[in-house]
């Protein structure tokens, strides 16, 4: 209960920095609205229905107190309200974003166990250097190398259909699928997209789990565990992975930060219409409410996910219950 | 970490380390060389046509030798690469010092006053860790103009957070050694004890994530130049590289590839090092 109070404050902070920071600019939001011709006494007018012309408290207060009824106010550039325009792509992102997770800890995961389990061996060598490189490439360098593969070379190479993947959207434009084939259409386009963030995210997830394996290998309980009879099967599975589960609980919720970064670019390269891409594009256009509400989003995703591993800790590892 | 570096018998950098060490100096070397001695202004564009996209290791039609191939403009990637990275190393360098010094500094007075100033630091540190980098940065290249000294600012604003925390506990722990009484009881000063005896010793694991965010600065700063956010054309970065290969994937590969290949391997390198410099301080402890 204290945990949720303390991220509730800990929220509206957020909200309220993103506050700071848009009135910080420089420039008059004011001329950012109107168009083009406007006379000053246009600007006079506009800034009074903003209640721009007031002081900064009373337009903090008034702010604060829509913020927190939801309104997040109007796109700068289609009038749209930003809690629409987030609306729709927020379920886009949270679709890649979800699964590349999944797919990141449960890849990560099997291959860092198995590094763990035949450590020193070349496989063990190969794959921490495949997934430091990993980590350390940009995820939108590994897009374009991936589109020029799958998309470009894939079909003048003439490989088979199912290795030829699109690289733009979410759908084939104008095809008007329904029903099972709008499904298989959805996912061949999600191949690439979510392969480039579970590949990143597993190379960091492995380099962790190996790791952590490791150290829980030279445990006294790990002993203790072969020295009553356990089979090296059961040791794994048993022992081992339930002291992996509070680590790894706390890395899911560190890694969410990064996926948001991962998609911003991955979004961007493949043309998905989700936040990552939104806020890119809103920055761009300069349309200021709706970057903040996009900000105000992420803020939003990353405090709940830390709620959410802190409320799972004591399910994790039972040292902490008491 | 202890106060007596003396007695700790450093161990030999392993081949990694010796490799990445060697990698960064040629880099460094090559990137203050190359653009200085190129027959050729980077920045040029001249006879498009007869220079444009010249495949690596190739010639174009006024006899120009390219090791990387050309863009399309017909400007040569290698000095272009190199150029890039002088601006990709400094704001890489710069940006992670910067933050480094921030954080040592709040986590330092935060530890070491403890009450109202260690919460307000802390406070704030929670409240910027709320929201991924990548969007702070976002908002600050949104709000501000983008170029150099935007990223550096932004960079340091942003990164400061995580090795606040870590010299905060530093500072805790060593608060109470024997040498901080001995030090004031000498008469030296809060600051003096702070500056000369407190930080020194707790600044261990600051200066590996100092290092370990050098590789993450050249990241973000490329990735904000992909986005068309951060350097701007003509000035090269290997982000806006990438990014004018784009769509020249099937056309001219290697527009895109010789700059990525460079970032891959500068934030390896530097990985490499800090994770190096972490064993061996942790070997140490």
């Amino acid at each position: 209960m204290r945990a949720a109070a303390r991220a509730a404050l800990l929220y509206l902070s957020v909200l309220s920095l993103t506050f700071a920071l848009l009135r910080l600019a420089p420039g008059d939001p004011a001329t950012f609205l109107l168009p083009p011709g406007a006379t000053a006494a246009d600007a006079v007018q506009l800034r009074g229905e903003l209640g721009l012309d007031r002081s900064m408290a009373v337009q903090y207060a008034r702010w604060f107190r829509e913020t927190l009824s939801g309104h997040l106010g109007d796109s700068f550039v289609d009038r749209r309200p930003v809690r629409l325009v987030i609306g729709d792509a927020l379920p886009v992102s949270v679709a890649l974003g979800g699964a590349s997770l999944l797919f990141s800890f449960a890849i990560g995961m099997a291959i860092g166990l198995m590094q763990s389990a035949r450590r020193g061996t070349k496989l063990d060598t190969s794959l921490t250097v495949a997934s430091v490189v990993l980590v350390a490439s940009p995820a939108y360098w590994l897009g374009l190398g991936a589109i020029a593969c799958f998309t470009y070379l894939a079909s003048s190479w003439s490989l088979p259909l199912y290795l030829r993947l699109p690289a733009i959207g979410l759908a084939t434009p104008g095809a008007e699928l329904q029903g099972m084939s709008h499904l298989a259409d959805l996912v061949r386009h999600s191949i690439l997209p979510v392969a480039l963030l579970s590949a990143i995210g597993a190379g960091g997830v492995a380099r962790y789990v190996r790791t952590g394996a490791l150290d829980a290998m030279n445990a006294d309980w790990m002993r203790t565990a072969r020295a009553k009879g356990a089979g090296e099967r059961r040791v794994f599975a048993h022992h081992l992975l339930a002291n992996l589960r509070a680590p790894l609980l706390t890395l899911f919720a560190l890694a969410l930060p990064g996926t948001v970064a991962g998609s911003v670019f991955v979004e961007t390269i493949f043309a998905w219409p989700g936040m990552g891409r939104l806020m890119v594009t809103s920055i761009v256009a300069r349309d200021y409410p709706v970057v903040m509400g996009c900000a105000a989003t992420f803020g939003a995703i990353v405090i709940i996910a830390n709620l959410a591993a802190e409320a799972l800790l004591p399910w994790a590892d039972p040292r902490v219950r008491s | 970490m202890g106060g007596s570096a003396s007695a700790v018998v450093m161990r030999s950098p392993g081949r990694g380390e010796r490799i990445a060490a060697a990698a960064l100096v040629l880099l460094t070397v090559a990137v203050i060389l190359v653009p200085a001695m190129a027959s050729r202004d980077p920045l040029r564009i001249d006879d498009v046509l007869a220079r444009r996209l010249i495949a690596p290791l190739g010639r174009d039609a006024h006899g120009g030798w390219h090791l990387l191939g050309t863009d399309r403009f017909g400007r040569d990637l290698f000095v272009r690469m190199m150029l890039a990275g002088r601006l990709s190393l400094v704001v890489g360098v710069a940006g992670s010092l910067f933050a480094g010094a921030l954080g040592t500094l709040l986590g330092a007075i935060a530890g070491w006053s403890g009450g109202v100033v260690d919460r307000s630091v802390t406070a704030m540190a929670d409240l910027l860790l709320a929201l991924p980098r990548l969007v702070l940065l976002l908002v600050g290249v949104a709000l501000w103009q983008p170029g150099v000294e935007t990223i550096l600012v932004v960079l340091a604003l942003t990164g400061w957070m995580g090795i606040a925390r870590l010299v905060r506990g530093e500072v805790i722990s060593v608060r109470h050694r024997p040498y901080v009484p001995a030090a004031t009881a000498l008469g030296a000063t809060s600051a003096r004890v702070l500056l000369r005896h407190v930080i020194p010793n707790a600044i261990g694991p600051a200066i590996v994530a100092t290092t370990l965010g050098v590789g993450n600065a050249i990241l973000l700063e490329s990735g904000l130049s992909f986005l068309g956010l951060g350097i701007q054309p003509p000035a090269p970065s290997w982000g806006n590289m990438i990014s004018g290969g784009r769509d020249l994937l099937v056309v001219a590969p290697w527009v895109s590839l010789a700059p990525g290949l460079a970032l891959v391997a500068t934030v390896l390198a530097t990985t490499v090092l800090g994770d190096g410099l972490r064993d061996r301080l942790a070997g140490e402890g």
